[in-house]
């Protein structure tokens, strides 16, 4: 199936006027909440500053701290597996599942397992996972895909999460009273729990020194999955690992700030070993990562820890929705991830930004996420990705920019068509500026001409 | 002081008024002002559209006009920032100089020559839209993100322009959805950005919208004129050159 290039879901998005408004007043709300607890930290630059330089690291000896973390996690009892892509990654867990003939599992939040499509893999085997995150088990009971990182559901409004709940956990119709549409959800959920006999939950951070590591969540939904199941999966990309437990302390201050404006998470639970009788297996994913890498202009992109700051600022996101970028990461931070994993299929994705810098900004490990965007750029046109038109209207107006001459003659002859005939530039198919918007009035003269005329000695 | 003055092409084609109030203002303080004939486009365009491979020739064209002067000074955050960042040749050591020579206007009022009065003035209620490429990339004013102390230097040269009430919108630092050729290629994002600007600007009941980017101000012109607006655009070099009649 072809995806929808960004500008045109976008275009569909934005069709719905006041649902984009409230989207973006929504996501503005987050952005300013963020803002509020960073600046309540005084020493809120230091912190950044300190995570991304832990991060820089950490990734200039990755090789070293993955096998420290696996030494030590073996060590505790746990079971380590290494997938070298989302494939393989989906056929661990079905090993596993398999293994102990488990028929009820449950899965608090996990990005890499929608990067690698596990529910999709694991349904098509009959085998059926309930997300356990209110927001992803909305968007799951609708078949869609989450639109942000951290609120899965953003997207939605409580009217059609009702009639979602209604269709699914038969709530009364038309009741949109979020108290009780989350308490239906709560029972709903508590069940699953326990029944379930396998818990899938993602990582925040992998802590090398000690082989544990930490998840973060605010419903409590990891803890109550692996407390009740008998078996716990956890699934970690790469770059997941910081080296010391000490950093803990850098990295919990930041992540909740930039991703709600809450100082820490309401749970950030501590995994270190198994309980007794209990199965703990990791899930270590590359799935591209180490390409990534690989690539010294966009090597920084690895440090992200998911906080979503770079969604809620950006002013592109709020007013476009993250299906509009087609991936499992939306977003600013998804646009400079996803063209290292499929350029074609992602080339639109780095031009879906106005370059404006919020999202660097607001980053808590710093990553050049506009420098990164306006890189990929180069990259895909010079990998050929970009329209034919495109290239050949660039090559033309290089062209004339760089004579002098033919530039200030082509200016004059635009701006007397222009004056004459502006009917010329008001074709809304050929002109997508004139759509919404004038276009600028032609003066007669140029500042060149002017200049000459009244100022040239 | 020999100040080189570069007026980015669509500012030359169609605002000029931008441009010689720019030039006047830089005469008014002493500058010995320079304008070379051949320039034309600091390259962005084509840059930020993916191809930087081909503003090679706009490099060259740009180091030929500016080589011989003190500093460069334009009406635009945006080119200038370009120029800061990409500006390339095979002579790196002319590119270096004019890369860390090269001021966007308010920048060089406020930072160079250190102007604390001007003899302006503008009695308008005007809103400042704040330009993204000026203030995050060239620091122009402090950032909404930051943990950082609050400074404005467009703002502290409009505070010196007698009659001038200013308002800034709530979000007073989100971009206004221009973006070069994302204008077009994302043309209802675009849109939808600019009007939700104007909306936070109009609550105010302003006159004008203000900024030290042509480009933002296009746009939202643009959009303006779309809804028969009575709100109208103006750089701000025409305000800190305008007197009151």
């Amino acid at each position: 199936m072809k995806t929808m290039p960004h500008a045109k879901a976008a275009a569909q998005f934005i069709k719905d006027e006041p649902g984009t408004d409230w989207h973006d007043a929504t996501l503005w709300m987050v952005r300013a909440k963020r803002d509020k607890a960073a600046q309540g930290v005084a020493e809120w630059e230091l912190l950044r500053e300190w995570a991304s330089q832990i991060k820089a690291h950490t990734l200039s000896g990755l090789d070293s701290y993955l096998v420290e973390f696996e030494r030590n996690a073996i060590a505790n009892g746990i079971i380590v597996h290494w997938a070298a892509d989302g494939k393989e990654h989906n056929e661990i867990i079905l090993r596993i599942i398999s293994a102990n003939g488990i028929r009820k599992i449950v899965k608090s939040k996990s990005m890499l397992t929608e990067e690698c499509h596990l529910n999709e893999y694991l349904l098509a085997k009959d085998i059926e996972v309930v997300d356990t995150d209110l927001g992803e088990r909305i968007v799951q009971f609708r078949k869609e895909p989450p639109s942000h990182i951290v609120l899965p559901a953003i997207h939605l409004r409580k009217e059609e999460v009702s009639e979602t709940f209604h269709l699914h956990l038969g709530t009364e119709k038309g009741n949109n009273d979020p108290q009780y549409l989350t308490e239906t959800a709560r029972q709903h959920l508590r069940n699953k729990f326990i029944e379930s006999e396998l818990s899938i939950t993602g990582v925040n951070f992998a802590v090398a020194e000690t082989g544990g590591f930490v998840v973060c969540t605010n419903e409590g939904n990891a803890d109550m999955g692996t407390h009740a199941a008998a078996i716990h999966i956890a699934c970690m990309g790469i770059e997941k690992i910081i080296p010391k437990t000490e950093h803990l302390g850098i990295f919990l201050r930041i992540l909740a700030r930039s991703a709600t404006g809450q100082p820490i998470t309401t749970y950030s639970s501590h995994f270190c070993r198994p309980r007794a009788g209990q199965q703990m297996h990791i899930v270590i994913v590359d799935n591209g990562r180490s390409k990534q890498l690989g690539r010294p202009d966009f090597r920084n992109a690895l440090k992200c820890i998911r906080c979503a700051a770079c969604f809620n600022t950006c002013p592109v996101y709020r007013r476009s929705g993250g299906h509009s970028y087609h991936t499992a990461v939306a977003g600013p931070l998804g646009s400079i991830l996803n063209p290292n994993i499929d350029m074609k299929a992602n080339a639109d994705l780095p031009f879906a930004s106005t370059l404006c810098g919020s999202c660097t900004n607001v980053c808590p490990v710093k990553i050049d996420i506009h420098q990164q965007l306006w890189k990929w750029r180069q990259v895909i046109s010079s990998e050929g990705y970009t329209a034919t038109g495109t290239k050949l209207g660039m090559k033309g107006m290089a062209f004339v920019l760089a004579r002098p001459a033919l530039y200030r003659f082509s200016g004059r002859i635009v701006r007397r068509l222009m004056r004459a005939a502006p009917f010329l530039f008001r074709s809304k198919k050929l002109n997508p500026w004139h759509r919404q918007r004038e276009i600028p009035e032609a003066p007669k003269h140029s500042f060149n001409d002017w200049y000459k005329r009244n100022k040239a000695k | 002081m020999k100040v080189g003055l570069f007026i980015p092409c669509y500012i030359d084609q169609f605002y000029p008024d931008a441009a010689i109030a720019t030039m006047e203002i830089l005469e008014k303080t002493g500058c010995e002002v320079i304008y070379p004939l051949d320039q034309t486009c600091c390259g962005q365009p084509m840059a930020n559209s993916g191809f930087s491979a081909y503003s090679k020739g706009c490099d060259k064209n740009f180091i030929r006009n500016f080589s011989a002067v003190d500093y460069i000074v334009a009406p635009s955050g945006s080119c200038v920032l370009h120029i800061k960042e990409h500006l390339h040749d095979k002579d790196e050591e002319m590119a270096i100089y004019i890369r860390g020579h090269i001021y966007e206007l308010t920048e060089f009022l406020v930072d160079v020559l250190k102007i604390e009065k001007l003899e302006s003035g503008f009695p308008y209620k005007v809103g400042l839209h704040v330009s993204c490429h000026g203030q995050r990339g060239l620091h122009l004013s402090s950032m909404s993100e930051l943990h950082e102390p609050s400074f404005s230097k467009p703002e502290k040269l409009l505070s010196m322009v007698k009659g001038l009430e200013l308002v800034k919108p709530a979000r007073w630092d989100e971009c206004c959805g221009f973006g070069g050729t994302f204008c077009v290629f994302e043309e209802a994002v675009s849109v939808k950005m600019g009007k939700d600007r104007i909306e936070e600007h109009v609550i105010h009941q302003v006159e004008f919208i203000t900024a030290a980017d042509t480009s933002c101000l296009m746009h939202l012109e643009g959009i303006l004129k779309r809804q028969g607006s009575p709100v109208k655009t103006i750089h701000i070099a025409q305000i800190l050159n305008s007197r009151i009649a």
